[in-house]
């Protein structure tokens, strides 16, 4: 079915929760008087990113009460929203939910942790091992977290379950200056359009905008439609919101036009890879 | 080349950005800097202008006898192309002062030493204004360690450390800092007719290419050879980032606990901002 999905493009106050929970509110109630009816975060909305020695501090469980009351409002309209995730046995992750009618959808742990360069993320959470789709009102999707998309098998093993959508939430520093645009704006605009145009699928692609430490992020939320067009592009470097039309009819014709998922043998892939796994280990 | 030449329009809007946000996001609305009359702090000044109103920008030229007069006209020049706030605080009399008493300190001391008494001056100002100090010390001069440790290299913020000189050039030109200010040569102005490059020994143009690619490309030591750099100059600059790099690190802390600041006990400056 048609939807409209609204890409939220915060800035989130580094490790103030309470701050952060009551923007996200905020824009929760905007988003539903623009009339979407699914609004997408970035990742670790709730927190901010650099967190470093912050993660226990800002943690919380699914039983907490700013949980409950994010699903508390997703019976007006569904939300997917990045926070710091403990579990029971004290474990911390970087992880997103899909709240729909009341109820948690979907929890999604980033599994890709990046610690290279300028990130750290293996250091202080834990990581996530699964990815898996799943159905809600709006279709079948698959939750990613920034680092995941970077990841082909990430998106190749939803889109394998499944996910006509795939809703990407992300904190992406900007670096690169020598180009027309920014160089993580570009390698991210190439990076979505050609996973949407590879796997049949829509991408909605939320990043944060707002400066931690001297590191900017630089928003540029999107969406893509299958065909890898990108329909719809929130502002670069500023607070922002924009409102995607997803349309049923534009999946349906591109996967006639193109049906490279079809044709994509799960067999082949899966007999090579165990061929891989096996040699790997001699 | 390529990786040198920045994109000056997006370069702009991240460096305005970051300004105002850092600055406004600690609650104050204001910044201050030391106006030397060379291009760094010129653009700084024009970046600062444009991120937090002119009006909310103190600029403070802090002349030494011995400096070329012309530092000072430039400096005004710069303040008035960019409307922010002037201020002239000479640090002849406490400079003078403090070396009566060691008549015979030589050109770095004495050098170091007015860095530090600017840095005190905008410090104080810092607190008079409610009002954060900006850096002004580029990428080029913070690699090589050619600024002083608690004195030019000291700041709240620094919008510029992460440029090349050749960088500055560009986003100068860009954003309309005073052709006088962009052309003429390069200098720490500790006395008439020094220059950075004839104490250096080499051309920032020279050194930026090679830092570019040592540093931001990590190529090796051979493959800077193949580029074409000669290995002496090579490392000569490779012992300068090295040798310096105490100035670009907090001081180091003998540690005792589990927790020892920035070792175990890690948090990001905008730690609840």
């Amino acid at each position: 079915m048609d939807f409209t999905a609204q890409l939220a493009q915060i800035k989130p106050k580094l490790g103030c929760v309470d701050d952060n929970l009551a923007l996200i509110e905020e824009r929760i109630g905007q988003a539903r008087t623009a009339g979407a009816d699914l609004v997408v975060f970035p990742e670790l909305a709730m927190t901010g990113y650099f967190l470093k020695d912050l993660v226990p501090e800002v943690a919380r469980r699914l039983d907490s009460p700013e949980i409950a009351r994010l699903v508390e409002l997703s019976r007006g309209i569904s939300i997917a929203v990045g926070f710091v995730e403990e579990t029971s046995d004290y474990r911390f992750f970087n992880s997103a939910l899909y709240l729909e009618d009341g109820a948690i959808k979907h929890l999604h742990r980033k599994v890709y942790l990046p610690t290279y360069g300028l990130f750290d993320e293996q250091r202080y959470l834990a990581r996530g091992e699964r990815f898996r789709a799943f159905d809600c009102k709006f279709g079948r999707m698959g939750i990613l977290i920034c680092e995941d998309m970077w990841h082909l098998s990430s998106s190749y093993i939803l889109a394998m379950d499944g996910a006509a959508t795939l809703l990407c939430l992300s904190s992406s520093p900007g670096r690169g200056v020598e180009g027309e645009t920014l160089g993580s704006a570009t390698a991210w605009q190439k990076l979505t359009a050609t996973t949407a145009l590879f796997l049949n699928c829509r991408v909605l692609y939320c990043n944060r905008v707002g400066y931690e430490d001297g590191i900017n992020f630089w928003g540029g939320s999107e969406y893509i439609a299958p065909s890898g067009e990108s329909v719809v592009r929130a502002g670069l470097l500023e607070e922002d919101s924009v409102n995607a039309l997803v349309e049923e009819g534009a999946l349906r014709r591109e996967r006639i036009f193109s049906p490279m998922l079809r044709d994509e043998n799960l067999c082949v892939t899966m007999q090579e890879l165990r061929r891989i796994e096996r040699e790997r280990r001699l | 080349m390529a990786g040198l030449a920045a994109n000056t329009e997006l370069l702009r809007k991240i460096l305005v950005g970051f300004v105002r946000d850092e600055v406004h996001k600690v609650g104050v609305r204001k910044a201050v800097l030391g106006l030397s009359g060379g291009i760094d702090s010129a653009l700084v000044a024009f970046i600062a202008a444009e991120a937090l109103g002119a009006e909310n920008v103190h600029a403070i030229c802090m002349p030494y006898k011995t400096s070329n007069p012309e530092s000072e006209a430039h400096a005004r020049l710069v303040a008035q192309a960019c409307g922010v706030d002037f201020s002239l605080v000479p640090i002849t009399p406490m400079v003078d002062a403090y070396f009566g008493m060691f008549p015979d300190a030589d050109n770095m001391r004495r050098g170091n030493k007015m860095a530090r008494e600017r840095m005190t001056i905008l410090f104080d100002h810092s607190a008079h204004y409610s009002a954060l100090v900006l850096g002004t010390s580029n990428k080029t001069e913070l690699l090589l360690g050619y600024g002083t440790l608690f004195g030019d290299m000291a700041s709240a913020l620094n919008p510029i450390g992460d440029l090349y000189k050749t960088q500055i050039w560009q986003l100068s030109e860009a954003m309309g800092v005073p052709s006088e200010v962009i052309e003429k040569q390069p200098s720490a102005d500790l006395w008439a007719g020094q220059t950075d490059e004839e104490e250096l020994g080499f051309s920032y143009r020279q050194v930026d290419e090679l830092l570019y690619r040592m540093v931001d490309l990590r190529l090796t030591r051979e493959e800077l050879i193949g580029a074409g750099f000669g290995p002496e100059f090579i490392d000569t600059i490779y012992k300068k980032v090295q040798n310096s790099h105490f100035k670009r690190r907090l001081p180091v802390i003998a540690k005792v606990s589990n927790r020892t600041i920035d070792r175990d006990f890690r948090y990001s400056r905008d730690w609840g901002k």
